[in-house]
C-alpha cells in the first residue's frame, strides 16, 4: 500500500465568539491517498467547510488549532510557517474550488487577466517573480491556459480569457474554477460543495469534468458535500461528520450498503428516494459552544447508553478500509440474525 | 387527470413577460418568463412544478399569487377569474390563496411577538373579534406542533426550525384553500426535510389544502406529488400524473432531467449522463422548439415548428413531436 497523502491527526479547531469558545472540529481524523476522491460529508454546521479550511491553512485569525499532526506528502502543517504555507502549499499544492464560483472572481477583470495572475504567482515549474511580468512568460502562460479551457470543455477559449465574470453562466464559471485549480498541477484540490448552487444537469457535467480532470492529472481531491448523490456519484471513499466529530469512514460502496454507524444510517434513510415514511433525525445539532460530552450524537442517537455519554468512542477499523467511531456500531452478523 | 369536481386552479394561456431594458433606461424587448402556460390543479391535489433556475416556475407561482400581473391568459381560483385584476380588487379573492416563500420564519418581523405577527393577518382581512382571534391563533400555533407559550416570545427566541413553523402558521390564519410552496426544502438538510415535509401533508390533511409545490428537487417532488408540471425555458413541457412521468418520461427534457438526479446506491449519472450544454438565455430564444439545441433527438422539423402541448394516450400532455 503506498503511503498516504494526507493524515490528519487528532485536529481540533475551535473559534472564540461573544458566547464562548466553540469547539468546532473535536479531534478529527482523516487520511487521503494518492489519486483518491474523499468525500466529506455531513448535514450543516457539521463541520466540514472548516476542516477544508484548516488544511488549505485558511483559516480566520480568530480560529485556535491544535493537533497532533496535519501531514501533508511528508511536511505538517501544524507546524509550517506562514510564508512557505501561502508560497508553496496553499493555492499551489493544494488548491480549492468554492462553492460560489461568482463570488471568488474579481468582478473587475477579465478571466484570462485572473487566470494569469494566478500563473504568475503560482505557477508549477518555475518560482513567481516579485517584480515584471515578461512577455514570454506572459505568452506561455496563455497558451497553458487555453489548453486547460478547452479541457473543461469551454467553448471557444480566446474570447471566453477576456470576458468579465457576470458574463459566463454558473456552470460556465465554474468550469473555469475547476481549471484554474488544476492550472497549478496541485496534488491535492479541496472542492467545497462545487456543484451545490448548479442545477443539476449541469452539476451531472461538472462532476463528470471533475472525476476526469483530477484522474489525469493525478491529483487527490477532498470533496466536501451534504448531498449524499453527488458523494455517490464522485467519491471513491466517504467520511461521515457530525457536530465536528469524524464518525465513519468507508468505501462508497460498502457505505452506502453496510453502513454500521447510526447516525450514517439514519443520514441514508432519510434521503427522499428511499424514505416514504419521511422520517427525518429527531432533535436538534448541537451548539458548538457546549456540545453534548462523549460521543456528540448520543442525544438524538436510538442506541445510545451511558458509555456514550461519557466516553468518546476512539476509531475502530471495522473492516479494511472502514473506520468506525461509535460504541455500538451496526455489524453484518447482526443483520443476519435478524434477517 | 382532474378530479372529478371542478378544478380549483385553472390557468389557461397565461404569460408573464419583464422588460429588457438597456443601459440608458429604454425598453429594448420583452423577456417571457412564462409563455403561454396552462394548467389546472384539482382540488385537495399537490401539483409539482419542476425545472432548473430560470425556467419560470418561481415566476408562475408568484404570477397565481398576483405578486406579478399576467401579460395575456385567464387564471381562475375557485371559480372567478383573478388574472387581470389589480391587487386591490383581487385581495378579497385571493384571500384563500396563499404564497409560501422559500423560508416562511424569515418574514417574521423581529419586533412583533409571535402572537401579534400571527393576528395580524386576521386584523387586516376579518372583522372577527378578539378574543376570536386569539382562539384561531391558538388552535393554528397547536396545529404547526408549537406550545401556546410561544405567542409571547419573539422570533429571535425560538430556532429556526420553529420559526418556520411559526411562518407556516401565518400563512394558514386566513384558511387558505390553495398554498403555493415556492422551493420549499431547498437549503435544508435532508434529516430535517423529511420533518418539514411531513409537516405540509400533515397540514394539508387537517386543513384540506391544496398545494402548488414548486421546486428543483426531483426526488422531493416524486415523493409529495400526485400530478408534474415539467417547466424549460418558460413552458411547459410536459405534465401528467408523477408515477406516469417519473417511470416514463415521454418528453427528452424530462428524460434528460431525470436521468441527471443522483441515486444513491444506483446507476451512476457520471457514466451514463449525455445531455451537453447550458440552457440558452431566455432572452434569445431558439426558434421553434425551445429544447432543440440541447437535445439529442432534434431534426430539422424541430428548429421550423414549435411543438405545441399535445395530449398522449395515457392522459398526461408533452409538447414533443416525437413524443
Amino acid at each position: 500500500m503506498t503511503a498516504d497523502l494526507l493524515t490528519v491527526r487528532d485536529v481540533s479547531v475551535s473559534f472564540a465568539t461573544e458566547s464562548g469558545t466553540a469547539r468546532v472540529l473535536d479531534a478529527v481524523n482523516l487520511s487521503l491517498r494518492p489519486g483518491e476522491i474523499m468525500g466529506l460529508v455531513g448535514e450543516s454546521g457539521c463541520g466540514k467547510t472548516t476542516l477544508a479550511r484548516t488544511i488549505l491553512g485558511a483559516l480566520p485569525p480568530n480560529a485556535q488549532v491544535r493537533g497532533a499532526g496535519l501531514e501533508f506528502a511528508g511536511r505538517d502543517l501544524l507546524r509550517l510557517d506562514a510564508r512557505t504555507q501561502a508560497t508553496q502549499m496553499r493555492g499551489r499544492a493544494i488548491t480549492f474550488v468554492p462553492q460560489d464560483p461568482f463570488s471568488a472572481f474579481n468582478p473587475l477583470f477579465s478571466i484570462g487577466d485572473q487566470i494569469t495572475e494566478l500563473l504568475r504567482w503560482k505557477s508549477p515549474d518555475r518560482a513567481p517573480r516579485r517584480f515584471g511580468y515578461p512577455r514570454a512568460r506572459r505568452r506561455t502562460d496563455r497558451a497553458r491556459a487555453l489548453a486547460l479551457l478547452r479541457a473543461v470543455h469551454l467553448p471557444d477559449p480566446e474570447r471566453l480569457l477576456a470576458k468579465y465574470p457576470h458574463e459566463l453562466s454558473g456552470g460556465q464559471r465554474q468550469r473555469v474554477m475547476i481549471a484554474m485549480a488544476l492550472l497549478p498541477e496541485p496534488r491535492l484540490v479541496i472542492a467545497d460543495e462545487p456543484t451545490t448552487a448548479l442545477d443539476v444537469t449541469i452539476q451531472a457535467q461538472i462532476l463528470k469534468l471533475l472525476r476526469t480532470l483530477a484522474n489525469e492529472h493525478g491529483a487527490s481531491v477532498l470533496f466536501t458535500t451534504h448531498d449524499l448523490g453527488t458523494a455517490w456519484e464522485i467519491c471513491d471513499r466517504v467520511t461521515v461528520m457530525y457536530a465536528g466529530q469524524t464518525l465513519e469512514t468507508a468505501p462508497i460502496e460498502r457505505f452506502v450498503r453496510r453502513p454500521m454507524v447510526p447516525y450514517t444510517r439514519l443520514l441514508l434513510d432519510s434521503l427522499p428516494s428511499r424514505n416514504a415514511a419521511l422520517q427525518g433525525i429527531p432533535g436538534d445539532v448541537p451548539s458548538l459552544v457546549s456540545p453534548p460530552s462523549g460521543c456528540r450524537f448520543h442525544p438524538r442517537c436510538p442506541q445510545a447508553s451511558d458509555l456514550c455519554r461519557v466516553e468518546r468512542p476512539p476509531a475502530s477499523v471495522a473492516e479494511e478500509g472502514h473506520l468506525v467511531s461509535c460504541h455500538h456500531p451496526h455489524m453484518a452478523t447482526q443483520e443476519a440474525a435478524a434477517g | 387527470m382532474m378530479s372529478d369536481t371542478a378544478p380549483i386552479l385553472d390557468l389557461h394561456d397565461v404569460s408573464t413577460q419583464f422588460p429588457v431594458r438597456n443601459a440608458w433606461g429604454r425598453r429594448v424587448g420583452w423577456l417571457r418568463a412564462v409563455d403561454a402556460v396552462s394548467l389546472s390543479v384539482g382540488r385537495g391535489e399537490i401539483l409539482g412544478v419542476v425545472g432548473e433556475s430560470g425556467c419560470g416556475k418561481t415566476t408562475l407561482g408568484k404570477t397565481i399569487a398576483g405578486i406579478h400581473r399576467p401579460a395575456n391568459g385567464s387564471i381562475r381560483f375557485e371559480g372567478n377569474e383573478i388574472g387581470g385584476l389589480a391587487a386591490n380588487e383581487s385581495r378579497v379573492l385571493r384571500r384563500h390563496l396563499q404564497y409560501c416563500y422559500q423560508d416562511p420564519g424569515a418574514s417574521l418581523d423581529p419586533h412583533w411577538k409571535i402572537g401579534r405577527a400571527l393576528e395580524e393577518p386576521l386584523v387586516i382581512h376579518t372583522s372577527t373579534s378578539s378574543a376570536e382571534r386569539r382562539a384561531r391563533v391558538r388552535d393554528v400555533l397547536a396545529a404547526v406542533g408549537l406550545p401556546a407559550g410561544h405567542l409571547d416570545l419573539y422570533p429571535h427566541e425560538i430556532s429556526g426550525g420553529q420559526q418556520r413553523r411559526v411562518g407556516l402558521a401565518r400563512i394558514l390564519m386566513l384558511t387558505p384553500s390553495l398554498v403555493v410552496l415556492d422551493e420549499p426544502t431547498s437549503g435544508l438538510d435532508v434529516s430535517v426535510q423529511a420533518t418539514v415535509l411531513r409537516l405540509f401533508l400533515e397540514l394539508r390533511q387537517r386543513f384540506d389544502l391544496t398545494y402548488l409545490f414548486i421546486s428543483h428537487d426531483l426526488a422531493v417532488v416524486h415523493l409529495v406529488s400526485q400530478r408534474i408540471a415539467v417547466m424549460y425555458l418558460g413552458k411547459v413541457v410536459e405534465c401528467g400524473d408523477t408515477e406516469q412521468v417519473f417511470a416514463a418520461p415521454a418528453h427528452p427534457y424530462t428524460q434528460s432531467l431525470l436521468a441527471a438526479v443522483p441515486v444513491v446506491g444506483g446507476r451512476r449519472v457520471t457514466e451514463t449522463f449525455l445531455l451537453e450544454g447550458e440552457p440558452p438565455s431566455p432572452g434569445r430564444l431558439p426558434s421553434g422548439c425551445r429544447f432543440r439545441t440541447r437535445c439529442p433527438r432534434a431534426e430539422g422539423r424541430c428548429a421550423e415548428e414549435e411543438p405545441a402541448l399535445r395530449t398522449l394516450a395515457d392522459g398526461r400532455t408533452a409538447a414533443c413531436h416525437f413524443a
